[in-house]
């Protein structure tokens, strides 16, 4: 079975996020003066082939811990879906 | 003479730079390319800056996994001495051979500039020329210079002394602020448990004689010209 897999690694919570400020302020800059809390991460989307979608999350969870994300300084999440 | 592997990734533009420093100190050193799965009989080795694999991903991320990683890690293990430069720095934290990350700067520019420095570790391979408490002035270049650690992490370097070099207060009247990118505790360098690993983000490579400024620099490597190892723990047969 063929998966597609949808990272999403975002900067942790607590930790100072420059990029985010900054498209904070531009967006303020521009009028949208109700954004707030803005955060800038990073999207990866690959596709996994595995014999069944837990197996593919468990293999894309590995990938993660070892290299798509910092484990010091980012969090993650994994969308699976079926291809 | 001792013989220092400068490690050249794609991306590496300080490998001259460091290499010219190294053997103007005195040392036999060589290039070594991040495919080499071997030191060629390596007495210390030495991660250049750089932006090695375009900081795909996260700076150093990428570069971690190289082959010649494989032979840096089994050399600190053992013991022998590692000096991370900028770019060389963030590939030994995502290398877990250092603790912490190094993130964009808390300004978002890239910042390329003097700092003044406090030499708070003048006991490792690198900075034993150095009076403990120097305080000398090198260049930052780097876009991810910001470091980072948990809490405990940072409490454990603190309290084990694992500080080689922190940013401080220039000299009165000077116009440079400290801290350029926003490190936790000012901290620019650190290392691991036994000293023998050490990571900054300033360039001693690219102030180490009178011409280019200062020769603060100079001392990293003459550190290294000067040390020994101990017989029982490098060049030891691999297991």
């Amino acid at each position: 079975m063929s998966f597609r897999v949808h990272v999403r690694v975002m900067p942790r919570e607590g930790l100072l996020d420059p990029q985010g400020q900054a498209v904070e302020h531009a967006l303020s800059a521009l009028g949208f003066d109700e954004a707030a809390g803005v955060r800038v991460g990073r999207a990866i989307e690959l596709e996994v082939a595995a014999p069944s979608r837990k197996e593919a999350e468990d293999r894309v969870r590995r990938m993660c811990d070892k290299l798509l994300a910092n484990p010091v300084t980012e969090d993650y999440r994994l969308e699976v879906e079926e291809v | 003479m001792l013989r220092v592997a400068v490690v050249r990734f794609p991306g590496s533009n300080c490998d001259f730079d460091t290499l010219r420093a190294a053997q103007h100190a005195g040392l036999d050193a060589y290039f070594v390319w991040h495919r080499d799965t071997s030191l060629e009989g390596a007495d210390a080795v030495i991660l250049p800056g750089g932006f090695s694999y375009g900081d795909y991903l996260r700076s150093g991320a990428i570069a971690r996994f190289s082959p010649v990683m494989q032979a840096v890690q089994r050399h600190a293990e053992a013991g022998g001495p590692v000096l991370g430069i900028c770019n060389g720095f963030q590939i030994l934290c995502e290398a877990h051979l250092l603790p912490g990350a190094l993130m964009r700067n808390a300004g978002l520019s890239f910042v390329s500039r003097p700092v003044d420095l406090v030499v708070e570790r003048a006991d490792t391979a690198f900075t034993a020329a150095y009076a403990p408490g120097a305080r000398i002035r090198l260049p930052v270049s780097h876009g991810d210079g910001r470091f980072v650690a948990t809490p405990d992490t940072l409490r454990m370097l603190e309290a084990e002394g694992r500080v080689v070099l922190r940013y401080v207060a220039a000299t009165e009247g000077s116009p440079l602020q400290p801290n350029p990118n926003g490190s936790a505790n000012h901290i620019a360098g650190i290392c691991n448990a036994s000293g023998t690993v050490v990571g900054i983000m300033p360039h001693p490579d690219r102030m180490w004689e009178d011409v280019l400024g200062t020769s603060d620099g100079l001392g990293f490597f003459t550190s290294l010209a000067a040390w020994r190892p101990r017989a029982s723990t490098l060049n030891a047969p691999s297991p």
